[in-house]
């Protein structure tokens, strides 16, 4: 019998308060996730249960219960205190899926800052943009990772300290950093929390939107119940699992249902900091005796590509339930996945503003390949009608994917950036930017974006900044950017180049405007192909159509070109 | 040519991968596997070989095992290289 039993019996009782009544909050007590995910386990006995396997390069292992995990957010906790960080302000995590980056997001949120965790293969420009629009005052990163922002150091005066993890000595600390080593910091047993409440801020994760700069996706600590239920029902994850999350936690899976959730239930989970191959994952599975096993599309196709004849390879029967998210997940994926693990992937959908899943589909319910599920009890989602910004009554129609904003770990707000909160909204209704439609049993059916976002391996890529940075490419003068199909990443980045006086396209060229973006902003945001063009299509007022160039790439039609220049 | 072949290899990764080099790379460290060359990266990567020696890889021989060191692309691009004649 699977923990959320029957869907249908759970729409008809639902309340938010099944999971306050199990983590044991009521309305007004203090609530802190860090103490949640550590203490509160320890209070219930299960101190010297496994809380995180972690495996990185090389075959290095480290094992930590759930003590040793206390013990070290307290550690890192009373190191931040001790540096005069404040409740609310932002440290940002900007490393590699070390240990210390599950442990140091929980001593952040234990002394009452905001964890701002971000994408380790983010390039300087992406950082500072980031940094400065959080007013970041510590950054806790690596060795490896310390260069990028020493690079634009000077251009951020909020950020007080570069903490160093792993600072080996051999060359001397800079200005405004400082070294952390949490296997030779003294072990801080007693430890006062900051008492947050459920509206204190916790997490501000960063995504990107079709115009403007990356956005602050401001969660507060109440996100824990959702986070905790969502995981239990849609995730099934029980109190034996061993639980894998695939997702890097610069992203909000790898936060929410890497860090929180599984914690927050007093789960055993296994991380694994290594490139991907299909056979160190398998092998990583058979070891650990993985149980419930979450990832992304794109991972499954990878895997797909490896062939079932290495899957044979493997004992992998200790697979018990398997979901993913991110991107679509497509019905070939599904059915493959029953083929060769003898259980399908269940989709689950969500986004970083929703902070929780929040359409699914749930075990015990009949999986349909290729759909996203039902909405989660106690959320209410709908196709919305974009001409009457009113839900479809009947099924089939395709329309904009929207949510009754009312459950504890939607966003809050956009960091310093209200205006475009609200912009979310339309009709009362929490506009997603996804298209879907309904059948007639209530299941939702991805249809695409409703804006020119870019989902490349479950990540959303702006266009606008990739075209920003472009430009400051001594070569380029106008770039538009799209996406691309693509069998593994969904879609690709792409980038229409004219170029100024001076310059010819070159395959060179186009190397370096590509490793240009890569180090400036991100490896999935650079461009996997660029196409040298004497001009872009533009409105008669000089705005770049995007949408051209789109659907050729995508084989769709072109549509109205009426306001195409020179048409 | 193997060995001029390994040499700029390594010289371009350090160059455009390693964000800190007091590790220095050798021809066998993990590149893929070990964090070094995300697979996104990877395509600038060979973008790069296909560009320096005039081949083509097709995309179910760039995997991540094939580019996983020095050693083992300079193995790949000998093969495309000799096909090549």
């Amino acid at each position: 019998m699977s923990n959320i039993g029957s869907y249908e019996e759970r729409l008809k009782n639902f309340s938010w308060e099944i999971a306050e009544k199990e983590l044991g909050y009521k309305p007004g007590d203090v609530l802190n996730i860090g103490w949640y995910c550590t203490d509160r386990i320890c209070q219930q006995g299960q101190g010297s249960k496994v809380a995180l396997y972690w495996e990185g390069h090389a075959g290095v292992e480290r094992t930590y219960t759930y003590n040793d995990i206390r013990l070290a957010a307290n550690t890192i906790g009373a190191f931040l205190r001790g540096l005069g960080i404040k409740p609310e302000e932002r440290v940002c995590l900007f490393m590699d899926r070390i240990p210390e980056l599950y442990l140091g997001f929980l001593g952040i949120l234990k002394v009452g800052a905001i964890a701002q965790p971000l994408f380790s293969a983010f390039g300087d420009e992406s950082l500072l943009v980031r940094l400065s629009n959080a007013e970041t005052s510590a950054v806790i990163t690596q060795k490896k990772h310390a260069p990028k922002v020493r690079k634009i150091l000077e251009k951020l005066p909020h950020l007080r300290h570069l903490i160093i993890v792993d600072h080996d000595g051999v060359a001397p600390l800079r200005n405004r950093e400082v070294a952390f080593s949490l296997e030779k910091a003294a072990p801080v047993d007693t430890f006062e929390i900051h008492p947050t409440k459920a509206e204190s801020p916790s997490v501000v994760h960063y995504t990107s939107g079709t115009t403007g700069m990356p956005k602050g996706v401001k969660h507060v600590h109440y996100s824990l119940i959702s986070q905790y239920l969502t995981a239990k029902w849609a995730l099934d994850l029980r109190d034996d699992d061993i639980y894998w999350c695939t997702a890097d936690p610069g992203w909000v899976t790898g936060t929410s249902y890497g860090i929180i959730a599984p914690f927050a239930l007093g789960v055993t989970q296994c991380v694994l900091d290594a490139g991907f191959s299909a056979e160190a994952w398998y092998k990583f599975i058979e070891k650990r005796r993985v149980t419930m096993w979450y990832s992304a599309p794109t991972a499954i196709r990878s895997l797909m590509k490896g062939g079932d004849e290495l899957v044979r390879n493997f004992d992998l029967s200790s697979l018990r339930h398997l979901a993913s998210v991110g991107e679509p997940l497509n019905s070939e994926a599904v059915v493959w996945s029953q083929k060769v693990f003898g259980k399908p992937f269940y989709d689950t959908y969500w986004q970083t503003e929703t902070g929780c899943i929040v359409i699914s589909n749930y075990p015990g319910m009949e999986v349909r390949p290729g759909s996203m599920g039902k909405p989660f009890p106690g959320i209410t989602g709908v196709v919305l009608d974009p001409v009457k910004n009113e839900p479809y009554t009947a099924p089939g129609k395709i329309g904009l994917v929207a949510l009754k904003f009312d459950w504890p770990s939607r966003m809050r707000t956009y960091w310093n950036n209200e205006e475009a909160f609200q912009k979310k909204f339309r009709g009362g209704w929490y506009m997603t930017g996804d298209r879907s439609k309904l059948d007639a049993d209530g299941y939702f059916w991805f249809a695409g974006r409703d804006d020119d976002i870019i989902n490349t391996a479950g990540h959303l890529v702006s266009p606008f900044e990739v075209e920003s940075a472009l430009l400051e490419h001594p070569a380029v003068a106008e770039s538009a950017v799209v996406s691309k199909p693509d069998p593994i990443n969904l879609e690709v980045v792409k980038a229409f180049v004219t170029l100024k006086p001076g310059f010819a396209p070159s395959p060179d060229l186009d190397l370096e405007i590509m490793n240009f973006i890569r180090k400036k902003l991100s490896p999935l945001a650079m461009p996997q192909e660029i196409e040298f063009v004497p001009s872009l299509p533009k409105t008669r007022s000089g705005k770049i159509m995007r949408r051209i160039l789109h659907a050729k790439e995508w084989g769709e039609e072109i549509g109205d070109t009426s306001t195409l220049e020179n048409d | 040519m193997a060995e001029q072949l390994r040499d700029i290899v390594l010289n371009y990764v350090t160059k455009e991968y390693l964000e800190d080099d007091s590790e220095p790379l050798t021809y066998d460290t993990p590149l893929i596997s070990g964090g070094i060359v995300d697979s996104f990266s990877m395509v600038s990567l060979k973008r790069f070989l296909e560009t320096k020696y005039a081949i083509s890889i097709p995309d179910d021989e760039a995997t991540p095992e094939a580019f996983d060191s020095v050693n083992k692309i300079v193995t790949l691009v000998e093969r495309f290289v000799a096909k090549k004649g």
